[in-house]
């Protein structure tokens, strides 16, 4: 799976496809509040979308490597942590550039904001955390049970405490439904791009990752055999 | 080292790409003007994704030489 070709070629169409008709689709004017910086739906809310993913593999990991002690599933959920917390960067970045001409300043302390900060900063701990501990087997095996805790933080930081108070984003207190998967209230046109998006930027970041997880266990080999 | 060649002779091809685009003589039908320009930005945009993705296939294609010279030994 790892090494075949056939979902880089789909990673590629699909961004491909994202990059241009997301560009081309006619999008709502609704009041004209958003124009069309709502086009960034195509690009900065799937890097959360892919965020999420890419985590929940690597905490899949975690478990597997509490259960197996198989280093191998230790430099998975690390690989996978690593370039979640990228697509995280990214996320927040574009964020900022998006809330500075829709919301007036970059960063507005609006509760989702200082959420993901927080999340970011808890998976950066991670590293921290990892990088402290010298001895393999152990560093393997405190990063599992935090890459756990870690993953558990972002439920309320992502997803319950920004909508419990009046934001900026959407979902807010007083909305209804989960913003993020109330497909219907999306706009047909642009979910017809939103979605292939969501796959798209998703893939590649398990390209950057297996790419990230190859290295890593070559390099180990080298170690074992040298 | 050929890797980097070929990735870079690439990149500046798709830059001259659209820079032929851009010299072109043009009316005011020219389909890079139109609709405010904004095939200027997909054009910018594809050219970086895809310099990505070419990017990381010399990446796949060197981890991949290196896991074979393992295999071999």
């Amino acid at each position: 799976m790892m090494k075949q070709a056939w979902w880089k070629i789909l990673a590629f169409v699909l961004l491909m496809y994202t990059c241009t008709y997301g560009f081309l689709v006619q999008v709502p004017k609704l009041d004209d509040r958003m124009q069309e910086s709502i086009r960034n739906l195509f690009f900065h809310v799937p890097m959360w979308f892919g965020m999420t993913i890419l985590m929940t593999v690597s905490v899949i990991y975690s478990i597997k490597y509490l259960n197996k002690h198989n280093a191998t599933h230790d430099i998975y959920a690390s690989s996978y942590a690593a370039i979640g917390s990228l697509f995280a960067l990214l996320g927040l970045l574009t964020g900022a550039i998006w809330a500075n001409y829709q919301w007036g300043k970059p960063w507005s302390g609006d509760p989702k904001q200082n959420g993901a900060a927080i999340a970011l900063l808890i998976y950066f701990a991670y590293f921290v955390l990892r990088g402290a501990v010298q001895d393999e087997e152990k560093r393997a095996r405190i990063g599992a049970v935090y890459n756990i805790f870690a993953y558990c933080l972002l439920f309320p930081t992502l997803f319950i405490l920004p909508r419990l108070t009046e934001s900026l984003h959407p979902g807010g207190q007083g909305s209804e439904g989960n913003p993020g998967l109330n497909g219907s209230d999306l706009d047909p046109r642009m979910r017809l791009v939103f979605w292939p998006a969501v796959i798209g930027w998703t893939l590649l970041g398990v390209w950057i990752a297996t790419l990230r997880i190859r290295l890593r266990l070559l390099t180990e080999k080298r170690l074992a055999n040298a | 080292m050929r890797n980097y060649k070929y990735f870079f002779l690439s990149l500046v091809m798709s830059m001259l790409y659209v820079l032929t685009y851009a010299q072109s003589p043009t009316e005011s039908t020219d389909f890079m003007r139109s609709n405010g320009k904004i095939y200027v930005v997909v054009a910018v945009v594809v050219t970086i994704v895809a310099g990505i993705f070419i990017y990381l296939v010399s990446l796949d294609k060197k981890i991949k030489k290196l896991e074979q010279e393992d295999k071999k030994k």
